[in-house]
């Protein structure tokens, strides 16, 4: 996951000229129902960049819920592994997810030199 | 220096991966190829479910496989033996496989075969159940496997892949009479998580549920080529 965000601002960049900017901040949205430890992320990052353009940027990353949907009574809800991801008020299995699959960059926070 | 400029790019971070996957999913429309995507924690029965599965798929499809592995051939040697084209990816430290890896294996793989003449790839991802979940190669359909000797809680506590996965294959069942195993526990957190997916019990020792997956295979194989 850390390889595909240094792609995805290498590939950025490529319509910058990086030689002239410097990348404050890289602002990601991360659902909590993805693969990705948010902590680990800002980590193996930080270790990865280390000596490259991108070695003074910082990483800020927001967390999107996990919210489904239920398809009983259409009542949206936090879906909790404890519970089975099952709907508090009917018991519904997990079948529509309206949030928290997010792997995004939001933004870029950057200066020109 | 000049003040900060904020670019909102509201970029995928996977976007590269996924552009890779779609183009490798056109070209296996071209070649009239359905490609399956065979995900599993390390152990469960990956390459023995397709050594059994390819000695019979052979019989009315022609197939190929290509095969993820972090470190070794060792997977890959075994299928060779059925004379079926295989193609080794070595992943390294990477503990999935992407879909460069696979456009990859398929230019290797078109140097062994003409893909026109193929019905089905079967890519056997790395053993994990957490990073191949996220990241698409092209396939048309995700199969995962869970073993019974994982515990009936692998569905919940690795939500994504089972959520992703189109087909769920119970593996190892004949051990169930000797652990102590409910099986419909497993079911009912495979269905609160996926709802959706298709579920079969299979063993690899008594063939037990074989004919369910053949047929599964078959029927969507037919299904893609007469698409």
């Amino acid at each position: 996951m850390t390889k595909c965000l240094i792609l995805s601002m290498e590939e950025w960049a490529e319509k910058k000229n990086k030689k002239k900017i410097v990348v404050e901040k890289i602002n990601l949205k991360i659902g909590e129902f993805t693969c990705v430890e948010p902590i680990s992320l800002i980590n193996t990052f930080n270790a990865a960049v280390l000596g490259s353009w991108l070695d003074s940027s910082e990483i800020t990353i927001e967390t999107i819920p996990f919210e489904g949907k239920c398809s009983k009574c259409n009542r949206l809800y936090f879906p909790k592994k404890e519970n089975g991801y099952k709907s508090p008020c009917c018991n519904f299995n997990l079948e529509e997810i309206i949030s928290g699959r997010e792997l995004k960059i939001a933004s870029i926070d950057f200066k020109e030199k | 220096m000049h003040l900060p400029i904020s670019d909102k790019i509201e970029l995928n971070i996977l976007h590269q991966n996924s552009h890779q996957a779609e183009k490798n999913k056109i070209k296996f429309n071209n070649y009239n190829l359905l490609c399956l995507n065979i995900m599993s924690s390390p152990g469960a029965g990956k390459t023995r479910l397709l050594e059994i599965t390819l000695e019979d798929l052979s019989k009315k499809f022609h197939s190929a496989v290509l095969e993820g592995d972090m470190t070794t051939n060792l997977d890959a040697a075994r299928l060779e033996k059925l004379n079926i084209p295989v193609v080794p990816i070595t992943t390294g430290r990477a503990c999935h496989l992407d879909a460069n890896m696979v456009s990859g294996g398929l230019k290797l793989l078109e140097k062994k075969i003409n893909p026109n003449l193929l019905d089905i790839l079967l890519v056997e991802n790395v053993g994990n159940l957490v990073c191949p979940a996220e990241f698409e190669i092209g396939e048309h359909f995700k199969v995962a496997l869970l073993s019974i000797t994982e515990g009936e809680d692998k569905p919940l506590k690795y939500p994504i892949m089972f959520r992703e996965a189109d087909l769920i294959l119970i593996t190892k069942v004949d051990l169930l009479p000797h652990l102590n195993f409910d099986i419909n526990e497993l079911k009912s957190n495979i269905a609160s998580t996926n709802p959706k997916a298709d579920v079969i019990e299979i063993s690899s020792i008594t063939k037990s549920g074989f004919h369910l997956w053949q047929d599964w295979i078959s029927k969507k194989i037919l299904k893609f080529k007469n698409n």
